[in-house]
């Protein structure tokens, strides 16, 4: 089963990096590389990122077969996506097993999202 | 000279597979056995064909693996390993005692499955990756970690299988099956050749236990399900389901196979969960028109399969199956239990489907949208919305 763990970035995440050391964020910033190290090696690893600055963005739309784009975010978006792993494990419980690993949930939380499964539909 | 030929040919899996089953590294071993099968082509025209054409051909080939394996270090250990390693031999149960020890229970679901599909299976690191949408260097550490756990542990080959250990077994083989016919994701081209590599394990395993009526009946369950893919999805990729599918376009020859293998089955072993599931296919299968399935047959072994092994799943589809014989207002009221998350969706297209059969249009329209709201899958929500749109 493939699982997303979700990595949030919000008013409450970035009130706790406020009251960070150098050191505490540079652990932060470590525990991150040494998470996706340990689940290559551990063989779950599908794939992880690290998403740029949301003020980077750009929105895509098309309209009558005419591709438009705007800037955004929108200035009033608290919360955005600042990164993610996927992974393919046995179960729930790994997954959650592996988010917990995540730096942030010791100071925040992180997301654990099922990826689709159609693997019980009688079709 | 063509007898030859066809001698090699039916040798050459066998050895392949015991070559592999010693060495590892399919690449390499495949080369060692071509060598070897071109060593035959030369010398046995003029010494004859061998008493044991297989087991030369597995020497000659295991030397030759021994040979490239020790090219790359000292050249005095080639020489000791190549005169104390006794060549690997063909037995008629090493490929049970493989798909136990790779579905052993110190090694998690994902590692069983990868770890079979490269010992039993014969596939390379870069053919599983494709088919598990996997990144290679992923699936490579996978294996390679399998195989350390299985050293660790101490596990060794077992020639008898406790039927909780078969169990695990089938669990994989179906696995592998489901992830090559479930089109969730992927290339459809690769995820065939998961499928087509379970059913040809199952069968081996079918042909080593022949007597056992859950692994007669997982065989069965795949060839029944597998023989309607030419009609499952339309050329947009869109998911045709059962009652639209054209019957017409589905494997006639797969399902005489397997319609006769659940039936011998069902009559002669004890009854377990997927020899009712592939009961259930067949009777799907046989009916030449939607209108001809014998949904009370059908209701009976939802009665049995929700007796053996309940599930929600299950649940929802005896809803359907009592629907059909018995009318849509008894289900619509079971619908109400059936609260587990995941199945929120699908129990909105069920009620859906039955508010449609007693004729309440409009709340089936509701029904057909909330659930083609709740999933996730582009092709099921364009179903769902064409069903909603039919009803205006």
């Amino acid at each position: 089963m493939k699982y997303l763990i979700l990595i949030q970035s919000n008013p409450q995440s970035l009130a706790v990096w406020e009251t960070l050391t150098d050191q505490q964020r540079t652990d932060f910033g470590l525990g991150h590389l040494r998470l996706t190290e340990e689940m290559r090696d551990a063989g779950v690893l599908v794939v992880s990122e690290g998403l740029g600055d949301p003020a980077l963005a750009v929105q895509v739309s098309v309209r009558d077969g005419r591709t438009i784009t705007s800037d955004g975010p929108y200035a009033e978006v608290k919360e955005h996506l600042a990164g993610f792993y996927l992974i393919d494990v046995a179960d729930l419980d790994e997954a959650v097993a592996w988010a917990a690993k995540a730096p942030d949930a010791a100071y925040t939380r992180v997301e654990v999202r099922p990826i689709l499964d159609m693997s019980t539909w009688e079709i | 000279m063509g007898d030859l030929t066809a001698l090699l040919r039916e040798c050459t899996p066998q050895v392949l597979a015991a070559v592999v089953r010693r060495y590892g590294d399919f690449e390499a071993c495949e080369d060692a056995v071509q060598e070897a099968l071109i060593a035959a082509v030369q010398q046995w025209p003029v010494s004859g064909v061998p008493e044991q054409p297989r087991s030369w051909l597995i020497t000659v080939a295991a030397r030759r693996r021994v040979e490239t394996l020790r090219n790359e270090t000292a050249r005095r250990r080639r020489e000791e390993t190549v005169r104390h390693d006794p060549a690997p031999e063909v037995r008629g149960d090493d490929e049970l005692a493989l798909l136990l020890l790779c579905c052993h229970p110190a090694l998690s679901v994902p590692a069983q499955v990868t770890l079979t599909l490269r010992a039993v299976g014969g596939l390379t690191t870069a053919e599983i990756a494709r088919a598990l949408l996997l990144p290679e260097a992923t699936v490579g550490q996978r294996i390679s970690r399998a195989k350390q756990r299985i050293r660790e542990s101490g596990v060794g080959f077992e020639r008898s299988a406790p039927e909780e250990r078969l169990t695990a077994v089938r669990h994989v083989l179906y696995l592998i099956f489901n992830e090559g016919h479930t089109a969730s994701s992927g290339d459809a081209l690769n995820r065939v050749e998961l499928t087509r590599e379970a059913i040809r394990l199952t069968r081996q395993l079918h042909r080593r236990l022949p007597d056992d009526g859950e692994t007669a009946g997982l065989l069965a369950l795949m060839l029944l399900t597998d023989a309607r893919r030419p009609a499952r999805t339309g050329p947009d990729g869109a998911l045709i389901p059962l009652a639209e599918q054209d019957r017409g376009r589905w494997d006639a020859g797969m399902i005489a196979e397997g319609v006769a293998l659940i039936t011998r089955t069902l009559a002669s072993a004890p009854i377990g969960p997927v020899q009712v599931q592939a009961a259930i296919a067949a009777i799907h299968d046989e009916a030449a028109r939607p209108e001809d399935t014998d949904w009370p047959q059908i209701l009976i072994l939802y009665g049995m399969l929700h007796a053996l092994a309940p599930s929600p799943v299950v649940t929802l589809n005896r809803i359907v199956a009592s629907a059909m014989v018995h009318g849509p207002e008894p289900g619509l009221a079971a619908l109400d239990r059936v609260t587990e998350v995941p199945m929120r969706h699908r129990v909105a297209a069920v009620r859906a489907h039955l508010l449609e059969m007693a004729g309440d249009h409009s709340g089936a329209r509701e029904q057909y949208r909330l659930a083609a709201r709740l999933t996730l899958s582009r092709p099921e929500q364009r179903y769902l919305e064409s069903r909603a749109v039919r009803l205006h």
